[in-house]
C-alpha cells in the first residue's frame, strides 16, 4: 500500500487537479457575509420549480454544468460523476444525473458528502480509472426541513443550538490533466489547485440524541480526523493557511477550538467553520449553517477562488456529517458523527 | 457450535475495539453534554415566558370579548363559545396560509401554540406542505402528522382519567 500514510490517510502522487468549480446559494445565503464568493444567488428558493425537491435538483444540476463549463471540458469528456444530497434515496442527485447522462455514483455522507466525493474522485483519478470527474453536493432548507423536521409553516420555536440547513450547491471538476503551475482562465493568470492528501474519518458517536445539537455531536469526529490527518502526514496546523470544518456551526466551532487546544494543537489563526461563516448573526439562524451545500458552496466559492488567486496556498477541508436518519432519531438512537479531510494546495511540489 | 461462535464474536466486539468508536456509556455522554452546555447559549426563558404570556393573554382576552359580544346579541354561552372557537381556528388557518403564523409562533411560542390557534396551525401547515404529494396520499395521510399524536395521547389520557374518576365516585 504505497499510497497509504499512517493509520488512516492517503496520498495522491499524481495530484488530481481541481479545474473548475461553481457554487450556487439560495436567497438567505445570498444575503449573508459570504455572498460575494458565490457564482449564482437564487432570487427565489423555488428556482421556478413546482416542488422544493425539483428546485434543489435544478440547483445542483446548474452548479455542475457551470463547473463543467468553467473547466473548459465537454460533457463527453467526463468519465464519472459523484454526487450526493440529504434527501431520501438521493433524490436531488439522481434526478440531476438523469438529465445529464454521465456515468453516476450516488454518495451519501450527510453533510460530509463534498469531501467524501472529493476523496473518491481523487482516488479514481490517481488510480488511473478516470481522467475527468464531476463531483457535486447540495442541500435545500425546505427539502431538509420537511424531511427531517416540521412543515415550513408550523409555528414552532428553534432552540439556540439549532442550525439552519443551507440552500446551497457546489460542483467541481477534478482532472488528471497537468498543464503546469498556473493557467490562464478568462484572461487572468490563476494558480492550479492540487489535491494531495485525504483522511477519511471514523464514525464517532458522542451519545447525543437531540437532533438540534448536531454541531456538538459532530465535533469529536472532526477533531479526531484533524488530529489523525496531522499525525499521519507529519504536518503541524501551521502548515495550512486555513483549516475549514464543514458545518459545526457557531457552538460547534467553539467546542472544536477548545478540544483541539486540549489535544495540544493551536489552531486559532487558521481554523474556521463553514457553518459559522455562512450567515450573519442578524439573520437569526441561531448556531449557523449546515447541510451538504454549506461546506460545498464555501469550498467551491470562497476557498477555490482564494486559492486560484494565490491568497490561500494550503488548505485542509474537513466536511462533517451527522449520519442520523428520521427513523434512527425516532427510535432514540444517538447521532453518529463523521468527518473526512482533504488537503489541497497550489504548490506544485514533487 | 454456532452459539459458541456467536459468543466469541460478541466478546471480540466488546474487547477488540477502542471505546471511542462505539456508542459511549451513559456517563460519557452525560459528561460530554455537560461540557457542551458551557458553550451553548441558554434559551431566554424569562423573556420568552413574558412574550408567551402577553400574546396568549391577548388572544384569550379577544376571544372572551368576542364571546361576550355574541352573548349580548342573544346567543347562549355554549353556542357563543363554539363560534369563538371557529373564529380563532379560521384566523389561525388564514395566518398560516399567508405565511405569517410561523413568525408569530417564533415570537410568541406557547402563547400561540397552546390556544386552539396552535392546533389549527398544526393541521394547515402539513396540508400546505404535502399538497405536492397529492390530495389523498399527501394531504390526507399527513394532515394529522403533528396533531395526530397529540390527539391520541390527549384522548387516551382523558379516557383513563375519566375511568378513574368514575370508580372513585
Amino acid at each position: 500500500m504505497k499510497n497509504k500514510l499512517g493509520k488512516q490517510s492517503f496520498q495522491f502522487p499524481f495530484r488530481p487537479r481541481i479545474i473548475g468549480s461553481c457554487s450556487i446559494v439560495g436567497e438567505k445565503e445570498g444575503k449573508g457575509p459570504m455572498a460575494k464568493w458565490f457564482d449564482l444567488i437564487l432570487e427565489d428558493d423555488t428556482f421556478g420549480e413546482k416542488t422544493w425537491e425539483k428546485a434543489e435538483s435544478k440547483m445542483l444540476k446548474q452548479a455542475i454544468l457551470i463547473a463543467l463549463q468553467k473547466s473548459g471540458h465537454e460533457k463527453e469528456n467526463i468519465d464519472t460523476m459523484l454526487s450526493g444530497d440529504l434527501i431520501n434515496q438521493l433524490m436531488s442527485s439522481s434526478f440531476m444525473a438523469r438529465d445529464l447522462s454521465i456515468p453516476y455514483l450516488g454518495i451519501y455522507g450527510a453533510c460530509s458528502t463534498m469531501t467524501e466525493s472529493m476523496i473518491l474522485g481523487s482516488m479514481m483519478i490517481d488510480g488511473g480509472y478516470a481522467s475527468n470527474i464531476l463531483i457535486g453536493a447540495s442541500s435545500h432548507y425546505c427539502t431538509a426541513e420537511r424531511q427531517f423536521r416540521m412543515p415550513l409553516e408550523h409555528g414552532n420555536q428553534r432552540p439556540p443550538s439549532a442550525q439552519w440547513t443551507s440552500t446551497a450547491a457546489g460542483g467541481m471538476v477534478l482532472s488528471s490533466d497537468d498543464k503546469g503551475d498556473s493557467a490562464v482562465t478568462q484572461g487572468q493568470q490563476v494558480k492550479e489547485i492540487y489535491i494531495t492528501h485525504a483522511t477519511p474519518g471514523k464514525i464517532i458517536d458522542t451519545g447525543i440524541t437531540d437532533s438540534n445539537q448536531m454541531g456538538p455531536a459532530m465535533v469529536p469526529a472532526a477533531v479526531d480526523t484533524i488530529v489523525r490527518h496531522l499525525t499521519d502526514t507529519g504536518r503541524s496546523p501551521d502548515y495550512y493557511d486555513i483549516i475549514l470544518t464543514g458545518d459545526l456551526g457557531l457552538i460547534g466551532k467553539e467546542i472544536a477550538i477548545d478540544l483541539l487546544n486540549g489535544a495540544g494543537l493551536n489552531v486559532a489563526n487558521v481554523y474556521d467553520d463553514c457553518g459559522a461563516m455562512m450567515y450573519d448573526k442578524k439573520q437569526d439562524t441561531h448556531s449557523g449553517g449546515s447541510g451538504c451545500g454549506c461546506s460545498a458552496s464555501i469550498f467551491c466559492g470562497y476557498v477555490y477562488r482564494e486559492m486560484r488567486a494565490g491568497k490561500i496556498k494550503n488548505a485542509l477541508l474537513v466536511s462533517t456529517g451527522a449520519l442520523l436518519s428520521t427513523i434512527s432519531s425516532q427510535q432514540g438512537e444517538s447521532i453518529p458523527g463523521i468527518a473526512h479531510a482533504v488537503a489541497v494546495t497550489t504548490e506544485r511540489g514533487n | 457450535m454456532a452459539n459458541r461462535q456467536q459468543k466469541q464474536v460478541k466478546q471480540q466486539g466488546q474487547s477488540g475495539q477502542s471505546g471511542q468508536t462505539k456508542k459511549p456509556s451513559k456517563e460519557t455522554t452525560k459528561n460530554y453534554e455537560q461540557y457542551v452546555k458551557q458553550f451553548t447559549p441558554k434559551p431566554k426563558y424569562f423573556l420568552n415566558s413574558i412574550k408567551a404570556f402577553v400574546v396568549g393573554g391577548l388572544i384569550c382576552s379577544c376571544a372572551l370579548y368576542i364571546q361576550n359580544m355574541l352573548m349580548d346579541k342573544g346567543l347562549n354561552e355554549k353556542d357563543a363559545g363554539a363560534y369563538v372557537t371557529v373564529i380563532l381556528i379560521c384566523l389561525a388557518q388564514l395566518l398560516t396560509g399567508i405565511g405569517v403564523f410561523d413568525s408569530l409562533g417564533k415570537f410568541a411560542g406557547a402563547g400561540v401554540i397552546v390556544p386552539i390557534t396552535g392546533f389549527a396551525n398544526s393541521m394547515v401547515a402539513p396540508a400546505i406542505e404535502y399538497k405536492k404529494e397529492g390530495l389523498v396520499l399527501g394531504v390526507g395521510a399527513k394532515l394529522f402528522s403533528i396533531a395526530g399524536p397529540v390527539l391520541v395521547c390527549g384522548i387516551t389520557t382523558a379516557a383513563i382519567v375519566g375511568m378513574i374518576a368514575y370508580f372513585i365516585k
